[in-house]
């Protein structure tokens, strides 16, 4: 075995050295610019923590964030919401041979391009779109009106793909949940509200927990659906760092932010670390 | 259907609108005869479809789409393979961290790998090309082919290699000719998997390319111009690819597991 050991390591080169040279070190690298500076089209490469002092004081790049973790936590509460009663519908009274098929449909809008599901949106949001024509046809509003470019078209854009992704997680530790735990609980006198609350919800955490972490990274981090659906009227954090680098050329300031999305994201995993077994899924 | 029943129906009803509304609208208008996709539709027609066909940029996009996807697939599969039978056939130092290290990438935003990438490909003056979104979607997908590979090596295969090994085969033909057929369902999976998210990741690729791009960059681009049929039907064609992608997994390898 012990002869073999080089030839493990050698097996072992190819992909330690690719995660190296293209993930680790281009990480580092983003780390040093951000304690970089651009002056005028220059860069300079003395250590300094203006660009997170810009973050701290410039109040359009302090917002974004803000208005990242409003966005981020307004989707993760309401895909839960809509996403639990759903799965509990499939796994209890949907009939098992029915459940697969049930959950294949759910996820199969996934499958549309990850550009074009905004884009899908927009067409149902949009002035003169199906949501403006139908709502014109029952009477409810009487001109063709807009529901995209604001907050509200982004959390719906969000929603829906995160819906899809949270039934599939909470589905999946419904379904490993023992039917006689309940059967249990019905014997010792609780009825199917307290059997719920105090069985089947807790039991089912782990599945909510690693449904929304996913949400919350996969959302923070999204430039494509604000960019569509949310209009000009505020900036997210992605946005404003994609502004940095393609209209200003700041790689130090869009790296510094960078590193600011990187600290959240850090801070959400050690939040649920505890419910985040990922190695046992 | 009785009265305990019917709020559930319903709500199952309504959620399913809600995630097929999107989609249904995509496709139905990708058919509109006129020049805007929004009521009222006065199709069908395939004039989009032509459109979409004569379209050199967009093809382009999607020959280079297919190439990058299966190019950086068959890379990140390859990679993460050896490592996995590395790490899980041998005992080697700091093997935790290693697993640690080669996973990393699944919990940082594409957004964030795609950044790192783009400054360090500019400071190093490297050219921005379809090679370089290739390097960043091996990045994303070995982690994954990795996670997949390793969870599937088990003990039945390490018996057919020592059996293998006590026969006179060398490591390169364990490798090759027991473990990979073994783990073969494996290797499909993380393969088309990888497939899949190359061919529909965005950010990556719109910031490490120039001249060429993949699809979605394209798309992306065409969304400038507003609401357009034509896009309607690229994205109504990029949804049927990727439903076959998965009919084909699904078909392939879970269909052989349950049998």
């Amino acid at each position: 075995m012990m002869a073999n050991r080089h030839l493990a390591w050698g097996l072992l080169l190819p992909a330690l050295l690719w995660t190296l040279a293209f993930f680790a070190a281009p990480l580092v690298i983003m780390g040093m610019y951000s304690l970089w500076q651009r002056v005028g089209m220059k860069l300079v490469q003395t250590w300094t923590t203006h660009n997170y002092q810009q973050f701290a004081s410039k109040s359009f790049l302090f917002e974004s964030l803000v208005n990242s973790l409003e966005v981020t936590a307004t989707v993760t509460i309401i895909s839960i919401l809509l996403a639990y009663p759903l799965a509990y519908i499939l796994a209890e009274r949907v009939p098992a041979r029915w459940q697969r098929l049930a959950l294949v449909m759910a996820i199969l809008p996934f499958w549309t391009s990850y550009v074009v599901r905004s884009y899908s949106w927009l067409l149902v949001l949009s002035e003169g779109g199906i949501l403006s024509n139908f709502l014109m046809d029952i009477g409810l509003i009487a001109e063709p009106m807009s529901f995209a470019n604001n907050r509200g078209a982004t959390v719906v854009g969000f929603v829906h793909f995160f819906v899809m992704l949270l039934t599939l997680t909470i589905y999946a530790s419904l379904v490993q949940l023992p039917p006689s735990y309940r059967k249990a609980a019905a014997d010792l006198g609780a009825g199917p509200v307290r059997s719920f609350i105090h069985v089947v919800l807790p039991l089912t955490l782990p599945g909510v927990m690693v449904g929304a972490f996913l949400t919350f990274v996969l959302c923070i981090g999204d430039y494509i659906t604000p960019q569509i659906l949310g209009g000009n009227q505020e900036l997210l954090l992605p946005q404003t760092i994609m502004m940095q680098i393609s209209r200003r050329s700041d790689f130090p300031m869009a790296s510094a932010l960078a590193m600011i999305l990187m600290a959240v994201v850090s801070l959400a995993y050690l939040a649920c670390a505890r419910w985040l077994k990922l190695d046992r899924l | 259907m009785n009265i305990r029943t019917l709020p559930a129906a319903l709500y199952v009803l309504l959620l399913y609108g809600f995630i097929f509304l999107p989609v249904l609208v995509l496709v139905l208008f990708s058919f509109q005869e006129s020049r805007l996709p929004v009521p009222p539709f006065d199709g069908p027609s395939l004039a989009w479809y032509r459109a979409m066909l004569a379209d050199d940029r967009l093809m382009d996009a999607l020959v280079n789409s297919v190439l990058v996807g299966v190019v950086s697939s068959l890379v990140a599969v390859t990679l993460g393979f050896l490592a996995a039978y590395a790490l899980a056939r041998h005992r080697l130092p700091l093997a935790g961290l290693l697993r640690g290290l080669l996973t990393a990438p699944l919990t940082i935003s594409y957004l964030i790998i795609g950044m790192g990438l783009l400054i360090t490909f500019n400071s190093l003056g490297v050219p921005k090309s379809l090679w370089t979104i290739g390097i960043g979607h091996v990045v994303i997908n070995l982690p994954l082919c990795f996670a997949i590979v390793y969870s599937q090596m088990g003990a039945q295969q390490a018996h057919a290699e020592r059996a293998a090994r006590d026969l006179g085969a060398r490591e390169w033909q364990v490798i090759v000719l027991i473990t990979a057929p073994m783990l073969w369902p494996a290797l499909f999976a993380s393969f088309f998997l990888s497939l899949t998210f190359s061919w529909d990741e965005f950010i990556i690729a719109f910031l490490v390319s120039r001249f060429d791009v993949t699809l979605p960059v394209e798309i992306w681009s065409m969304l400038r111009s507003g609401l357009n049929p034509k896009t309607n039907a690229i994205g109504s064609f990029v949804f049927v690819i990727s439903f076959l992608f998965v009919l084909l997994l699904d078909l392939v390898v879970l269909r052989k597991r349950a049998a």
